[in-house]
């Protein structure tokens, strides 16, 4: 290489980076591919059901996700003794702030006079489906996926039962946990920062 | 625990991870007397008089300088990144700040995948070395814990550091590929509204991220600071949503599910949201707001008199670039702009400086960031006056720092 090219080169290369800089194109992929790119590359390949399900284990509000099964308070009840207790205390009373309190917090939703009330199934979570989305997700944590279907939904009834959500003769399924309402449900909003793009209000 | 030497200078923070995680409290004189007891480094009377040493296979830090993350030495938790320690932008990937919510996977590249699937034309599951075959991008971007500012709101002290108030954001230079070019290949459904993105670790964390977040600026990266990821950042790769709140950047990423409603993940929904006055909770506030944090004069420094002294920190925005940082000396009563050092890319730490001539008198040093968007950082007053005083996440007010007549620095809170 030439003194003249390694200049020319040095100087498009400052120009490159002054423009990545000050100008409003990060770089030359606004349509996230390059002019010359193919729109499809055909790398990975195709996923198989069964790679699919081994995987896709989300559960979303309307039920969509649940396995079958079933589980009630008093079976859940036991699981929670075994499986949860050691963390969450006897009482789901929870040792904050690693582990947090699960039930039996106040009926309130005045969440912002105090950050020190505690936030539990019954007052703060808008989905019951997410109970069971976690739990099989995450719990417990020194073993987490080690509880059966039916474990889980068992599980899941026990905590909301105690809540005072459903009574303690329920049988959980996929149907009966789809159809909880929770209390807290009515009380999330989305967030309405957005409106402040522009202007200076403090939200 | 490997034990490293330890320099006379080792920092409060140092010294917390060496007494085993405990809680950073009444540390400085504790710290003294831990730093006291390590020996210093051998260093030759003249350094020129004498050959040095030969060079390693991996480098590491002067033995005198010898920053620490905070780690609280638990499966779910934090290691705080020492801001006060720093200059320029770029995070060292090794005091990155961590939050981990089931430990830190040990994940094999070569048998770790990403599946695409949902509402898509064709699912479709990724090897790593298949990611590293697609155009890349290289972006710089901070990543903000919503939770940062947390204990200072909530427990402050006069004796806080830059990295006990706001420790838990971290910025970086990251390479990978942008998400429409994974979901492209996989053909994204008109009806898709909404992606899960799933992490690989104990807990599979998951969030619900718009897609129009996947057409404006998402990448999934494979690197930082021009190297793999690091195992506590998500190695070998992780979802990056520049400006959104840091738990949405999942690591150790394994799936992405298109669909048409938010999952309503426990992490957005139970966690992550923001208590309102009139009985509201706020959810999927993913935006970090515009704020800033004088890194240097604070605690635990001490100015050695009156004269010209560098205010120097960091400033940055969730929605875009930073515009103007101002400076207070006297706890907000009047302002002065300061000089901003580093290239205004959105979504990034941008170092500011000011060069503040002391009197010797009683001093509060405030920083306060606007943003291209106009927004100004608030005080805590209008914070608090808005979300009430049970506010949790999104901790984005303005810090202070008093400088009393002898010199000394602490964290004040209220602002």
């Amino acid at each position: 290489m030439t003194y003249a090219t390694t200049v020319r080169l040095a100087l498009a290369a400052a120009v490159a980076a002054l423009v990545a800089t000050t100008g409003c194109r990060l770089d030359a992929r606004d349509d996230y591919l390059g002019d010359k790119d193919p729109k499809q590359f055909n790398l990975g390949h195709t996923a198989s059901p069964a790679e699919i399900a081994a995987v896709n284990i989300d559960v979303s509000p309307d039920g969509a996700g649940l396995p079958a099964g079933s589980g009630t308070p008093e079976q859940g009840a036991a699981v929670f003794a075994g499986a949860c207790a050691s963390c969450h205390g006897a009482n789901g009373e929870g040792k904050p702030p690693a582990y947090p309190q699960l039930i039996g917090g106040p009926k309130t939703f005045d969440f912002a006079s105090d950050y020190k009330i505690p936030r539990t199934i019954g007052n703060y979570w808008p989905y019951a489906t997410t109970l069971y989305d976690y739990i099989r997700r995450a719990m417990p944590l020194t073993a987490p996926g080690s509880l059966t279907s039916e474990q889980t939904y068992a599980v899941t009834a026990y905590l909301l039962q105690r809540e005072g959500i459903i009574p303690a003769n329920t049988t959980l399924d996929a149907k009966a946990l789809a159809a909880i309402q929770m209390p807290a449900k009515s009380h999330f909003v989305l967030d309405d920062r957005r409106g402040s793009i522009g202007g200076k209000n403090v939200r | 625990m490997t034990e490293k030497p330890i320099s006379r200078r080792m920092l409060i923070a140092g010294a917390a991870a060496a007494a085993g995680g405990v809680l950073l409290t009444n540390l400085p004189a504790e710290a003294q007397q831990k730093a006291a007891a390590v020996p210093p480094p051998v260093v030759p009377a003249d350094p020129t008089k004498v050959p040095g040493a030969p060079t390693t296979a991996v480098g590491s830090r002067s033995p005198f300088v010898n920053p620490q993350r905070a780690p609280v030495g638990e499966i779910t938790g934090t290691a705080l990144s020492p801001l006060q320690d720093f200059t320029g932008t770029i995070t060292p990937s090794d005091l990155h700040f961590t939050r981990i919510h089931a430990g830190i996977p040990t994940i094999d590249p070569a048998k770790h995948t990403l599946l695409v699937h949902g509402l898509v034309d064709r699912p479709i599951e990724f090897s790593v070395e298949d990611l590293k075959r697609f155009p890349a991008v290289t972006r710089t971007h901070f990543i903000e814990c919503s939770g940062n500012g947390r204990a200072a709101y909530r427990t402050p002290k006069p004796a806080m550091t830059p990295q006990q108030v706001d420790g838990m954001t971290s910025n970086s230079e990251w390479t990978g590929v942008p998400i429409m070019t994974l979901l492209n290949e996989a053909g994204v459904k008109k009806e898709a509204k909404w992606f899960l993105a799933e992490g690989g670790d104990a807990c599979l964390l998951s969030r619900s991220v718009p897609m129009t977040k996947a057409r404006d600026d998402a990448l999934i990266v494979y690197a930082q600071n021009g190297e793999p990821l690091r195992p506590e950042q998500g190695f070998p790769i992780r979802l990056l949503l520049p400006g959104y709140e840091g738990n949405m950047n999942v690591k150790w990423l394994r799936r992405i599910k298109l669909g048409t409603d938010p999952f309503m993940t426990r992490w957005e929904t139970s966690k992550y949201t923001d208590p309102l006055p009139g009985e509201k909770i706020r959810m999927f506030s993913f935006e970090m707001d515009a704020k800033s944090i004088i890194t240097s004069p604070s605690y635990p420094q001490k100015l050695s008199g009156p004269g010209w002294w560098p205010v120097s920190g960091i400033a940055w925005s969730g929605r875009g670039r930073i515009q103007r940082v101002d400076i207070s000396t006297n706890g907000g009563k009047t302002w002065v702009e300061a000089e901003l050092l580093s290239p205004l890319t959105p979504k990034v730490h941008t170092r500011f400086q000011y060069m503040w001539q002391w009197d010797g008198n009683e001093s509060m040093l405030m920083s306060r960031a606007v943003d291209d968007t106009g927004y100004v950082q608030p005080t805590m007053a209008q914070l608090e006056a808005v979300r009430g005083p049970g506010t949790d996440y999104h901790f984005n007010s303005i810090r202070a720092w008093r400088v009393a007549r002898d010199g000394t620095v602490t964290f004040e809170a209220a602002t």
